[in-house]
């Protein structure tokens, strides 16, 4: 049985069907990329995934012990946090939360994780930092921390260098792949479709319909991920202008 | 001086009253963390006229324990504007100010068509800045604030860390299983209950102003969460007392005088902070 699996599933909200029969599985170890264009039904996808919503058809099973509440999220930052005065060590271990129950503090056990998971994206000197004073790539780290502290098998990610410059994007997704290789399953929701093929191994294609999923040297192959990799490589050409 | 507040401690009104009045502030204060964080600082501002709009309704019917209508109506209130602003088709912000002046509205056009009052701008007046029933509290009031402050602050002793989670990131916190939605409820029904409560120290029009200053003064300075909710009710307890006492000695209106403690405690506060980040 896989990790996640995703049988005809149709999603919405109110009332109007964004995306149906949607087919995939993830198995424990993957890197799937879901691309689309905005407004496809990603984000919607990330929330019936994570549980917030309710698919309007089919179903997700969760297998191999994952349970729903261990996903490890990433989101996307909202304002509300851009401001909002915390210590980088309040928000990474309030991953910890779906293991706590109803105790009222944070067990030792717990802050060592915390801690492991800081060392181990490199933002353990940010500890008594405060998040709003971070810049971006810092914040998405700590972010990514926290994630960690929810789950030690899957990290799904809505845009994870949304905003980021392109250096501490590279850095980030090869902490990714860090991650991957640690045998970690990444989902992540991008439309950065050169990234998709750089490091994911499967890749889902949604525009309302799934238009593809598979592993990504199959999809190398379709129409549409031909006609995406010429973009890719007019975009790369380009670039080499520039740099002229 | 002292003479002079020697003599008011005599008065068990007088002790009834700045009880009742520290309570309330530490009691807002900490809402107001939350409230402020998540974008909803105008709901104190929206409830006290929900609750000034009861009132109303209370008088013209003439029921002798107001608490009775009052407190359920801003608790439906509360839970409305709360849900409301997650999905609403109307704008949050603008469903807040729409049932805001139209309770005040018709709030005052009740007590007006139908009150028996000889003095109605007095009442309104006194209903909308609290002027003197706040020396009017009788023994009731004052436990039925010990009760609310007990569970107020139990309730952040308890799911602070749930509390912390949930207004930083509410989908990572539902996501990761914490009912999200139970703990926003919980804070409406309470924030409802602290407004009710409050109107009698400072009256509904400035209400918003006791959940605000404290919160915002402190996150100029603090830096992580745990400091921003300690400062925010030092801060709180600090004003409400000197502003009780001033009024006091002075003989100004307990509620403005409070709330002009706190305005000079956020201008020192924001002083400090742009001294902090030039050094």
């Amino acid at each position: 049985m896989s990790q996640l699996k995703c049988s005809d599933v149709s999603l919405g909200y109110e009332g109007r069907t964004i995306i149906k029969h949607l087919n995939f599985e993830v198995n424990a170890g993957d890197y799937l990329c879901i691309v689309g264009e905005n407004g496809t039904g990603k984000s919607t996808l990330i929330k019936t995934l994570l549980g917030l919503r309710q698919p309007l058809e089919g179903n997700i099973e969760f297998g191999e012990e994952l349970k729903p509440t261990e996903i490890g999220y990433l989101p996307q930052q909202t304002m509300v946090q851009r401001d909002f005065p915390a210590s980088v060590w309040e928000v990474v271990l309030s991953g910890n939360l779906n293991k706590s129950g109803f105790r009222p503090f944070y067990s030792k056990e717990e802050k060592e994780r915390a801690e492991a998971n800081m060392c181990k994206l490199g933002i353990e000197d940010f500890k008594k930092r405060c998040y709003r004073d971070l810049s971006g790539g810092q914040q998405q780290r700590v972010l990514l921390a926290r994630a960690l502290c929810a789950t030690g098998k899957m990290l799904l990610l809505d845009e994870p260098v949304a905003g980021l410059d392109p250096k501490i994007t590279v850095e980030m997704y090869e902490l990714i792949q860090k991650l991957n290789e640690e045998g970690i399953t990444i989902i992540m929701v991008s439309h950065d479709m050169a990234a998709a093929c750089n490091y994911a191994d499967h890749i889902l294609h949604i525009a309302h319909k799934p238009l593809f999923f598979g592993t990504k040297e199959e999809y190398l192959k379709t129409e549409t991920g031909k006609a995406f990799t010429e973009l890719v490589k007019m975009e790369a050409l380009g670039d080499d202008e520039d740099d002229r | 001086m002292i003479d002079k507040l020697a003599l008011y401690f005599e008065y068990p009104f007088v002790k009834y009253a700045l009880l009742v009045g520290v309570l309330i502030a530490l009691c807002s204060s900490l809402l107001g963390v939350t409230l402020v964080l998540k974008r909803f600082s105008f709901i104190g501002d929206g409830l006290s006229h929900v609750a000034f709009g009861a009132m109303a309704v209370a008088a013209v019917l003439n029921i002798t324990n107001q608490m009775l209508i009052v407190l359920p109506i801003t608790v439906v209130a509360a839970v409305l504007l709360l849900r409301g602003s997650q999905n609403a088709k109307i704008k949050g912000d603008a469903s807040l100010a729409m049932i805001s002046v139209g309770a005040l509205a018709i709030g005052y056009l009740l007590l007006n068509v139908f009150s028996t009052s000889t003095n109605i701008a007095g009442d309104v007046c006194t209903t909308l800045f609290g002027s003197t029933s706040i020396l009017t509290l009788n023994i009731t009031d004052v436990w039925l604030c010990i009760g609310m402050s007990v569970v107020v602050l139990g309730m952040f002793t308890f799911f602070y860390h749930k509390i912390f989670a949930v207004t930083f990131d509410e989908n990572f916190a539902k996501a990761t299983g914490i009912k999200a939605d139970r703990y926003n409820l919980m804070i409406a029904i309470i924030t409802a209950t602290v407004i009710v409560l409050a109107m009698k120290l400072v009256g509904s029009l400035l209400i918003s102003a006791l959940i605000i200053f404290p919160a915002i003064s402190a996150m100029r300075v603090f830096k992580s969460f745990r400091l921003v909710m300690i400062a925010s009710a030092v801060i709180a307890v600090v004003c409400a007392l000197a502003g009780m006492l001033i009024s006091i000695l002075a003989a100004t209106p307990v509620g403005a005088t409070i709330v002009a403690v706190n305005i000079v405690v956020f201008a020192i506060f924001s002083v400090i902070s742009a001294i902090v980040l030039k050094l």
